[in-house]
């Protein structure tokens, strides 16, 4: 028994050191962010000795960091929640009723996985610029709008629900919005927060799109702004680091604090679980 | 109320429903997709009109050397990353599910946690990490090849390298859904295993592996199509060079459209990746779900 206990220990010791190694270019953003651009250059030690905040509070006054967190933020919400109501009414629409081409626009949804959405980012800058939004959030926002994983695993959910709870409400004289809001979405919070997350992820991280749409940089999302810095800064790796560690916090710090929401979404989004 | 009322409320209802996602995957979606059908027949711009030229743009492709030299840089990387991603994935998604509580959870984190950075800040990350003159790794690149590398800088290194940059950012994806395929297999059938004598070797290959198929066939679609769509990292990190030896398609489709103002050109471009991905996709669930029937 305790050669078996020797065993996995020494099992767990292995794979820990390997998780290490692979977090590892994370950890050394980190401890470059935290020196000073003078020791960089002359010493490379791995251990994270110096706590030298100078390059964040430079980045934070020189870059436009703070603009293009709340260009980030602003589209990311906005594409969050108009995606997961569009989505989730349309899923309820193929699930619980009947209309004539329902089973057509089924199809279409689930069809349009196949779509390489770069295949239309031509067309959808076009589009953009005929509309006069090239250069504005809702310009960022609008393609970004078509996630058809979203109808799809609503529609799974819903379908799962027993008729007779529609029943009660409908007797009660409830019409189908009713139904929707009071009984299937309160029903389906836990998938509403995974889906949120994920949708939310892919859009604050987003970077061939936004990278297009706009050009400038005032109107910058987080991931197409820091690219900018990179090239005005020249050589100065703290600073780099520090841009690139301010950059990714929230979903560093979002996804240790939901951690289990995200894994969750990413498995359910998969169709692998749910 | 009559039967033909309550029809109609319910069809009301069902179109009040679908009628935002519809029109929105309808204007920005579906019309697009047409949009690009039609634009890689003409001679368009990227804005303005063009004159429609029947096949010319895609007859111009079959003698473009570049776009040869592109499909041949996707299906490189592809073969970089696919494969050796799922197979990384595998045995990680088997060492951590071996763990137990809060070490199985601290693991999973580590491995995951890139998959959630945005790309920009994976390469900004791994420039510097394979920075020519100062980066952590030159060391161990010059034991191995006798001086330091600028490896995006390097034809024969560039691709490779973005590979693991990529195979970094996005194999937590697959760790966590193979993952979930592991604790969907009954303990039971390894417990069954294990009294008749079975070694792990062979508890793997009979059960494990042929249990899991369905996932890994599933992760090896998405990588297959995920890689596919390459632009990000290689736009970040190498910008199509050394050579034209990193660039790929959607390189080129947005070279064409955007700093060549190309637009019909460009659509010609996006078809066929469009098609490449349809047809190399549904080939291969296919040929992954046969594989996996005869087990």
């Amino acid at each position: 028994m305790t050669a078996k206990r020797a065993r996995n220990a020494a099992f767990s010791g292995i794979i820990l050191i390997a998780a290490a190694i692979w977090i590892f270019p994370l950890y050394w953003a980190l401890t470059t962010s935290l020196r000073s651009e003078n020791r960089i250059v002359s010493d490379a030690g791995v251990l994270m000795d110096e706590l030298n905040f100078s390059a964040y509070t430079s980045v934070l006054s020189t870059s436009k960091l703070p603009i293009w967190y709340l260009n980030s933020v602003a589209t990311s919400v906005i594409i969050t929640a108009i995606v997961l109501i569009t989505g989730m009414m349309c899923a309820y629409a193929l699930s619980q009723l009947r209309f004539p081409g329902r089973k057509v626009l089924y199809l279409v949804v689930v069809g349009s996985f196949m779509v390489p959405v770069p295949a239309l980012y031509v067309a959808q800058f076009v589009l953009m610029s005929d509309l006069r939004l090239v250069n504005s959030w809702w310009g960022i926002i609008l393609p970004q709008l078509i996630v058809p994983v979203v109808v799809i695993v609503y529609k799974q959910f819903f379908d799962a629900i027993p008729k007779e709870m529609r029943e009660a409400v409908l007797l009660d004289g409830g019409g189908e919005f009713t139904l929707l809001f009071k009984l299937y979405l309160p029903l389906n919070w836990g998938i509403t927060a995974a889906l949120a997350i994920i949708t939310f992820i892919s859009a604050w991280n987003n970077f061939f799109w936004p990278f297009l749409v706009v050009t400038s940089e005032d109107m910058m999302t987080i991931p197409v702004g820091i690219t900018q810095v990179n090239d005005a800064f020249g050589v100065a790796y703290a600073r780099m680091m520090a841009l690139a560690l301010l950059a990714a916090g929230p979903v560093i710090v979002g996804y240790l604090i939901f951690q289990k929401r995200v894994t969750e979404a990413v498995m359910i989004s998969a169709g692998v679980k749910g | 109320m009559s039967l033909a009322k309550r029809r109609r409320r319910e069809m009301r209802a069902a179109f009040l429903m679908i009628a935002p996602f519809v029109s929105v995957f309808a204007l920005f979606f579906l019309y697009p997709t047409l949009k690009v059908v039609a634009l890689s027949f003409t001679d368009a711009p990227l804005i303005g009109e063009g004159n429609w030229v029947g096949l010319a743009n895609y007859a111009k492709l079959l003698g473009d050397r570049l776009f040869y030299t592109s499909i041949t840089n996707n299906l490189y990387f592809v073969a970089l990353t696919v494969v050796p991603t799922t197979v990384i994935a595998l045995l990680i998604a088997l060492s951590v599910s071996r763990l137990k509580g809060r070490m199985q959870a601290l693991v999973l984190t580590l491995f995951f946690l890139p998959y959630v950075l945005p790309v920009s800040v994976v390469t900004m990350i791994w420039a510097w990490m394979f920075d020519f003159q100062f980066g952590i790794l030159q060391p161990l690149i010059a034991t191995i090849t006798g001086k330091p590398v600028p490896v995006f800088k390097n034809p024969h290194w560039v691709m490779p390298m973005i590979a693991v940059v990529t195979i970094w950012w996005t194999n937590g994806f697959n760790v966590l859904l193979l993952i979930a395929g592991l604790r969907n297999i009954p303990a039971d059938l390894y417990e069954a295993a294990a009294l008749d004598g079975a070694t792990p070797w062979q508890r793997f290959w009979r059960i494990t592996w042929p249990l899991l198929w369905p996932i890994t066939a599933l992760v090896l679609t998405l990588q297959l199509i995920l890689q596919l769509k390459l632009f990000d990292q290689v736009y970040l990190l190498s910008k199509g060079g050394p050579f034209n030896q990193s660039y790929v398609v959607l390189m080129q489709m947005y070279r064409e459209a955007f700093q060549l103002n190309h637009g019909g050109y460009a659509s010609a471009i996006a078809m066929v990746l469009f098609l490449f991905i349809v047809v190399l996709s549904v080939l291969q669930f296919q040929l992954l779900r046969i594989r996996g029937m005869r087990k």
